[in-house]
């Protein structure tokens, strides 16, 4: 896949470190991400790839480091003291414009899909309950759920329950996307659907940053593969040179022992 | 009085009446230390939930003594030892209701915050990664969730409650055991006296099980 439609610098991250106590997740991460580009993260477990995702999201603080989003600092920064996040109203403003997709989809069991999908517009937008329901619709329907508004997640399959979840963060017109490992907690005849719908994300240009196991879908869709291992970025490329002529000891360790 | 009167008529003329009377007190000392009891219970388990330690510490002394030292005593002490140790003087009705707000309160905010943690943490996780405040998470997202299953808990502590506030009687307020006890001292009949009182608290604990039944299936009713 060629890199020419790819836009502006989106994300930057330079120099992410992450501990925890004693324990150093992220060893200085560097990685920049642009509009319309789909990064895939693979890696063994264990080796910080969800850790730096959290970290895209707040869902983590950096220990040291930065990150920027559309050329500003995202979050908060990093000081003397540790980590100095943004105030309450910044930080949910940025946490809104970057949607996250979760490995167990935590879709909120006492709403419907669609109340699911309308609750941020809602209550964080302000938007009106039937514009909200107009626009869940829509995306509901573009994630193949029309049928399914109305039901609550325990009745849905992982499937639909993940696809529900795509839904709910796109409702917030996000300006990138994180999906971490959003396939591995479903049974296998449930992935290609959750796959379809990332796909069809990205061929509409959205900016992606996916953890994922699936092979396949890092060769087929992403623009670029990272390669993690202990905490560090080992090797990064174009997925077509990434997987035929990987160039580190440890990516082509890896690469032997996962299913392509 | 007639020594020879009849179950029936004993009952209906000596003991009901004035029992009736005393079980008006002691739905009135439910009903307001329950309400009392809940909402400390709640700022407590919110403040035992904080991220700041000057907030959790003095919520874990609180529990710890309230729950640690009998009611009968945290009645007496706000009672008669308050005055003495802080020049406060409180009727029997304020102080009854103090005392078991606050003892229901320390047993309440461990019940909400036990609810509040089962929660699984991806649903705040969720929440705040759709641009939710804090606060809006909470509201909208984790409390609701939390609520259902903390009202089997809440039921248990509140019949507790309603039973307990027979404690009161040792400050001479006139709840449904003191005119219990009153009765029976006076008539010398014991069982009619005291079995229409267990009656009398059967009833009360009965009626708070079944609202909140009610309340209970009336939510089971959305979603999971």
């Amino acid at each position: 896949m060629n890199r020419d439609h790819l836009g502006a610098e989106l994300l930057k991250v330079t120099g992410l470190t992450k501990k925890f106590g004693n324990a150093t997740i992220l060893h200085g991460i560097d990685l920049t991400v642009h509009e319309r580009e789909v990064v895939a993260i693979v890696g063994p477990s264990g080796s910080g790839k969800s850790t730096l995702l959290r970290c895209l999201n707040a869902l983590e603080y950096p220990t040291a480091g930065s990150i920027s989003f559309r050329g500003r600092a995202a979050f908060g920064t990093v000081g003397e003291s540790g980590f100095k996040p943004h105030s309450e109203s910044e930080l949910n403003a940025q946490r809104s414009m970057i949607g996250m997709v979760f490995q167990r989809f935590n879709l909120f069991p006492h709403l419907t899909a669609l109340g699911n999908v309308i609750a941020a517009p809602m209550w964080v937008k302000g938007l009106s309950r039937d514009a909200a329901q107009v626009a869940g619709r829509q995306l509901l329907a573009r994630v193949g759920l029309s049928d399914k508004a109305d039901m609550y997640p325990a009745k849905l399959s992982g499937g639909q329950q993940q696809r529900v979840a795509i839904a709910r963060a796109l409702a917030m017109e996000p300006a990138l996307m994180l999906f971490d490992e959003a396939t591995s907690a479903l049974d296998p005849e449930l992935v290609g659907e959750v796959l379809a719908v990332m796909r069809d994300l990205a061929q509409g240009g959205m900016t992606m940053v996916v953890v994922t196991h699936e092979m396949s879908f890092a060769r087929q869709v992403a623009n670029r593969v990272v390669f993690m291992d202990g905490g560090l970025i080992v090797e990064e490329g174009a997925p077509e040179q990434f997987f035929a002529a990987p160039k580190h000891q440890r990516t082509r360790e890896f690469l032997s022992k996962v299913p392509q | 009085m007639d020594e020879t009167q009849s179950f029936w008529a004993f009952s209906l003329q000596e003991v009901l009446p004035q029992l009736a009377e005393g079980m008006t007190l002691t739905v009135e000392l439910t009903v307001a230390a329950g309400v009392l009891g809940m909402l400390l219970g709640l700022l407590l388990a919110f403040a035992r939930l904080s991220r700041h330690r000057f907030l959790r510490w003095p919520v874990m002394a609180y529990v710890t003594i309230f729950r640690g030292t009998p009611l009968l005593l945290q009645i007496l002490f706000i009672y008669f030892a308050l005055p003495p140790l802080a020049d406060i003087r409180l009727d029997a009705m304020p102080a009854g209701i103090l005392a078991l707000s606050l003892n229901a309160g320390a047993y309440l905010a461990e019940i909400f915050r036990a609810g509040i943690e089962s929660i699984d943490r991806g649903q705040m996780e969720a929440a705040r990664a759709l641009g939710m405040s804090h606060g809006l998470a909470m509201t909208r997202v984790i409390l609701p969730q939390a609520v259902k299953r903390m009202i089997p808990p809440v039921v248990n502590e509140l019949a507790a409650l309603a039973k307990d506030t027979s404690l009161v009687s040792v400050i001479a307020l006139s709840e449904m055991l003191y005119v219990t006890q009153r009765l029976g001292a006076k008539y010398f009949r014991p069982w009619e006296v005291y079995g229409w009182a267990a009656l009398g608290y059967l009833l009360i604990v009965w009626s708070l099980a079944t609202l909140a039944g009610r309340i209970e299936r009336r939510l089971a009713v959305r979603g999971a």
